[in-house]
């Protein structure tokens, strides 16, 4: 048989999400190729929808070859337990689950302990579970658009033995070379989804159809305010326990645009119900996203950077 | 804000779908942004996000905040604070590390990488560089072109960026003077041709102002080229012209999730590739066609260069990661020596001949970096003789590899001829660079196949072949010990061979010194010299210092796995400087003796040795017995 020649053809230009995809792919297949025992950081939200859709269309018709592990602080909306175990069930992955013993004990909540609840749950529980697994490589969602420190970070981010970040002298990161090596007990946290802004994530969950949880859209329930936001009264029972009384409860029309911990994420008044209302009232705004979090906001201006250096994802 | 801005938001709050379809089809540019410490890129970017709507009501009241505690704008509002990020950038007012930055108009979504300044974050610019389609070069209007505006220029131009905008920044503070702006461009124009920039943009702009960003200024009406944003918005991207060359894939993954199923997962590099197209796997030369291109969304028609996709073909070729899927009747070079440019990114200065991990696309190998044919002083462009290259060097070198390399000069496709160099032992990146060809060495010298192999040499001595490598500080007992296991295996009718440290030094060695890079090539040498033996089918021993882990390690990569017992003749330093037999340590100290190993020259001990054999609590001779009972079995 003749060869056929191939090459230079005329093609159309890859759109941005396309490119964005791509790139995003070829980082994920690079860790699973080069790391020993990787595994995938799941927090429920519309970024980790993304990366999980990703996965499977990374490996396919593989199913994603590492576990997706939720690092639970107890204090998650109903709504996203619910997704979690239908999205790690529809994938075919395993779903690991871990809880800081200690926090459980000490009954750390976000209305008593304030930033020691993030510390304690989400930060030591993430070094816990890396350590109790053995995992050399964690992939997380973060975007550099997010915050300042994000934007700095490599997409293969080295970590110390004692999870350390160190943002003076971050390894080079050149092409998409990237440098998977380390000694035993480091570990590298791979942000694949790096360069996508929110726009990119959300005009991707419409093209691609991605489930994500109901909170995204707007919708009447029951909310109470604190400290000056709006908040959800997801577990009545709950926070009656930790706040001493019972909130005041209020039913709204309203959605999330970030979701955390029930009681540390803010809720906006909104009536988007579809994709394209929750875009267009996104570019409308004024506020950007993560202001509806309080996690950004404990200790001035370097507190993501801060909370990094120590562990944090 | 812009009528461009205020039309989008119009069409976000009337039609979202029709701005979504829209955004949808945008292109993607991915630029850098460069000028030294106060020339304002901080504030361009920052005036980039701020007139295409990248920047929230809160973000900006935190700013103005900002602005009036820690601004360098006297209390207006600071764009740079905006930018810089880290806390330590914030401190000292200056930009450290790469950030990316994003933003979108009409046409393009945008990746920024706004790079530091200093000489001493090179690295860093190399960095940013290393992704972007174009450059913006800015200058300080009141300044004109400055030494880092060369240094710049020249980087964006070794990283192979085609596309170069100079953005005459601060017209606002000359008075829009055309005649400046007319200086200044000849100026570089003249400079630009001299290391052969074929073209560039000029633009007079303010990024504090917003003159010449999205539109035309009504300051500098004798300037009718296109603002900032027109430029970038119609300039032609890379991945287009990438998608012209033949087709090349470098294979990352092969995905086999059942025995039906066979597929090899990649990032098109260059070209495009459809069912029926005939491939060839490198550096193996088989050929295959094209049976399918899996995907997510099912059988694709055709893949596109900067697509990761996952290719199955109709034979059982053998493939895995590292190879190169390629376009059959043209298909890239394999070699394993290399003329290449080379950037250093290290504290720890390139040692020429000390093996490190090179990774280029998906292969991995181990190779070593002669010592340069010279530096190039990155500020004058001129050619310097040079034994090493420090951090933020840049110089020409020949790059040899221990297996053949699937390559293209980087001139030619970026993903086949850009890599890394990675330290073997710290593991940090210590090093990027970029192909320029192959040499003719490579391509004429070819390895002779010989009829007699090793093993026949070996199982005419009846024994396995092995080298023991003797490793510790001067005067820790290597010589001594190796000669008594030397002489417990005579016994046994072994055939040994002894390479001592201060023997080979008479002679083979006798050119080499004792700096850093000559004790590497010292042991290279070994290394080559024992593996010829343990090819002859010899139990090769050596006695060495040799102190560095890296160099040990290359020694074991050069011989078959298992061939090599690392002995780690376990002495204190006080100890062996007690002994001296040989008067070395007593004239080191006294500065007679430099570079010694243990007084100003460090030691690495072995991490994971075979043996360890200490001295303190063993006489040679059972130091011998036990070294000899350790390998019984293996000879």
């Amino acid at each position: 048989m003749p060869l056929q020649p191939t090459g230079r053809r005329m093609t159309t230009p890859l759109t941005h999400l396309q490119r964005l995809e791509a790139e995003s792919i070829h980082i994920m297949r690079e860790v699973v190729a080069e790391a020993e025992h990787p595994v995938m950081l799941y927090s429920i939200g519309k970024d980790s929808a993304v990366m999980l859709h990703l996965a499977k269309k990374a490996f396919y018709p593989s199913p994603p070859p590492f576990a997706l592990l939720h690092v639970d602080t107890t204090w998650k909306f109903k709504d996203m337990y619910a997704l979690r175990e239908k999205s790690a069930r529809d994938a075919g992955m395993e779903l690991l689950v871990h809880h800081n013993p200690e926090a459980k004990s000490r009954g750390i909540n976000p209305f008593d302990h304030g930033p020691l609840h993030t510390d304690m749950w989400k930060t030591e529980g993430l070094k816990q579970a890396l350590d109790h697994y053995g995992f050399d490589a964690a992939f997380g969602g973060a975007r550099r658009d997010e915050e300042k420190s994000r934007a700095k970070e490599r997409i293969f981010s080295f970590r110390t033995a004692s999870h350390g970040w160190d943002p003076k002298n971050q390894r080079p990161e050149l092409w998409n070379l990237y440098n998977a090596r380390k000694k035993k007990g480091e570990s590298i946290r791979v942000f694949p989804i790096s360069n996508w802004t929110e726009l990119d994530i959300w005009q991707y969950i419409h093209l691609e159809n991605i489930e994500i949880v109901p909170l995204y859209f707007s919708a009447v329930r029951p909310t109470f305010e604190y400290q000056g936001g709006l908040f959800m009264a997801d577990d009545v029972e709950r926070l009656e326990q930790v706040m001493g009384e019972r909130p005041e409860i209020t039913e709204r029309s309203i959605r999330f645009r970030t979701l955390g911990c029930f009681p540390l994420t803010g809720a906006v008044e909104s009536s988007a119900a579809t994709l394209p209302e929750i875009i267009q009232e996104m570019l409308l705004t004024t506020t950007s996203e993560r202001q509806g979090r309080v996690i950004d906001k404990d200790g001035g201006d370097a507190s993501m950077e801060k909370k990094k250096q120590e562990g944090y994802f | 804000m812009t009528s461009h801005a205020y039309e989008t938001e119009a069409l976000i709050a009337e039609d979202i779908d029709a701005y979504l379809e829209r955004h949808q089809h945008k292109t993607m540019l991915r630029f850098i942004t460069c000028g030294s410490v106060d020339d304002g890129k901080s504030t361009l970017i920052g005036r980039l996000l701020y007139d295409s709507k990248m920047i929230f009501e809160d973000q900006l009241a935190a700013l103005e905040s900002d602005s009036k505690r820690v601004g360098t704008q006297g209390g207006e509002i600071d764009f740079a604070l905006l930018v810089d990020g880290l806390a330590a950038e914030r401190e000292q007012g200056i930009t450290i590390d790469v950030a990316y930055r994003f933003f979108a108009t009409e046409k393009r979504k945008f990746i920024v990488a706004d790079c530091p300044g200093h000489e001493q974050y090179t690295r860093n610019m190399v960095t940013g560089a290393s992704t972007a389609d174009l450059a913006v070069i800015l200058i300080d209007a009141r300044k004109g072109v400055l030494v880092q505006t060369r240094r710049h220029s020249f980087l964006c131009h070794q990283l192979g960026i085609r596309n170069i905008v100079l953005a005459v920044n601060k017209m606002d503070l000359v008075e829009y003077d055309r005649a400046t702006f007319d200086a200044i461009v000849a100026d570089y124009a003249a400079f630009a041709e001299s290391i052969g920039i074929e073209g560039f943009v000029a633009l007079p702009i303010s990024g504090f102002k917003g003159d010449n960003i999205t539109a035309s200024s009504p300051h500098t009406p004798w300037y009718d080229g296109p603002s900032l944003i027109e430029h970038l918005e119609s300039v032609e991207v890379r991945a287009s012209v990438d998608g012209e060359k033949p087709f090349r894939m470098p294979v990352q993954w092969v995905n086999r999730p059942n025995l039906d199923f066979r597929g090899f997962s990649g990032l098109i590099a260059t070209g495009s590739v459809r069912p029926g197209d005939a491939v060839r796997v490198l550096p193996s030369g088989k050929t295959s066609t094209v049976k399918s291109i899996a995907s997510f969304d099912g059988d694709m028609a055709e893949a596109q260069a900067g697509q990761s996709v996952t290719i199955c073909l109709e034979d059982e070729v053998d493939c895995s990661r590292g190879n190169v899927l390629a376009a059959a009747d043209d298909p890239p070079e394999v070699a394993d020596q290399f003329e290449a440019t080379i950037v250093w990114l290290d504290d720890e200065a390139l040692l020429p001949g000390r093996g490190y991990w090179l990774k280029l696309a998906t292969q991995t190998v181990s190779a070593s970096i002669a010592e340069p044919k010279y530096e190039i002083n990155v500020n004058t462009m001129e050619h310097l003789a040079a034994k090493t290259l420090e951090l933020n060097a840049i110089g020409v070198a020949e790059v040899t590899t221990d297996r053949p390399l699937v390559f293209e000069s980087y001139a030619d496709n970026r993903a086949l001829g850009g890599f890394i160099l990675i330290d073997k032992v710290t593991n940090r990146t210590v090093g990027a660079g970029m192909l320029h060809f192959s040499l003719r060495r490579a391509q004429n010298v070819h390895w002779q196949a010989t009829s007699v192999t090793r093993e026949d040499h070996a199982a005419l001595k009846n024994q396995k072949p092995l080298v023991l490598w003797f490793t510790g500080l001067s005067g820790s007992g290597k010589s001594t010990i190796a000669n008594e296991v030397e002489i417990g295996l005579k016994r046994m009718n072994r055939h040994t061979f002894l390479l001592d440290g201060d023997n080979i030094r008479h002679g083979l060695n006798k050119d080499l010194g004792f700096t850093d890079a000559d004790r590497v090539e010292n042991i290279r040498r070994i290394g080559e010299v024992a593996k010829l033996m343990a090819d002859a089918g010899l139990i090769v021993l050596t006695a060495f210092i040799s102190p560095f882990r890296a160099e040990r390690q290359m020694v074991r990569d050069m011989l078959p796995d298992g061939e090599l017992v690392e002995i780690f003749v376990d002495t204190p330093l006080e100890v062996a400087e007690g002994r001296d037999v040989k008067g070395l340590y007593k004239k080191a100290r006294e500065g007679k003796l430099k570079n010694f190993t243990g007084i100003d020259s460090p030691y690495e001990a072995p991490e994971r040795p075979d043996i360890v054999v200490n001295t303190v609590a063993m006489t040679p001779a059972e130091a011998a017995d036990y070294i000899i009972k350790a390998i019984g079995q293996r000879i």
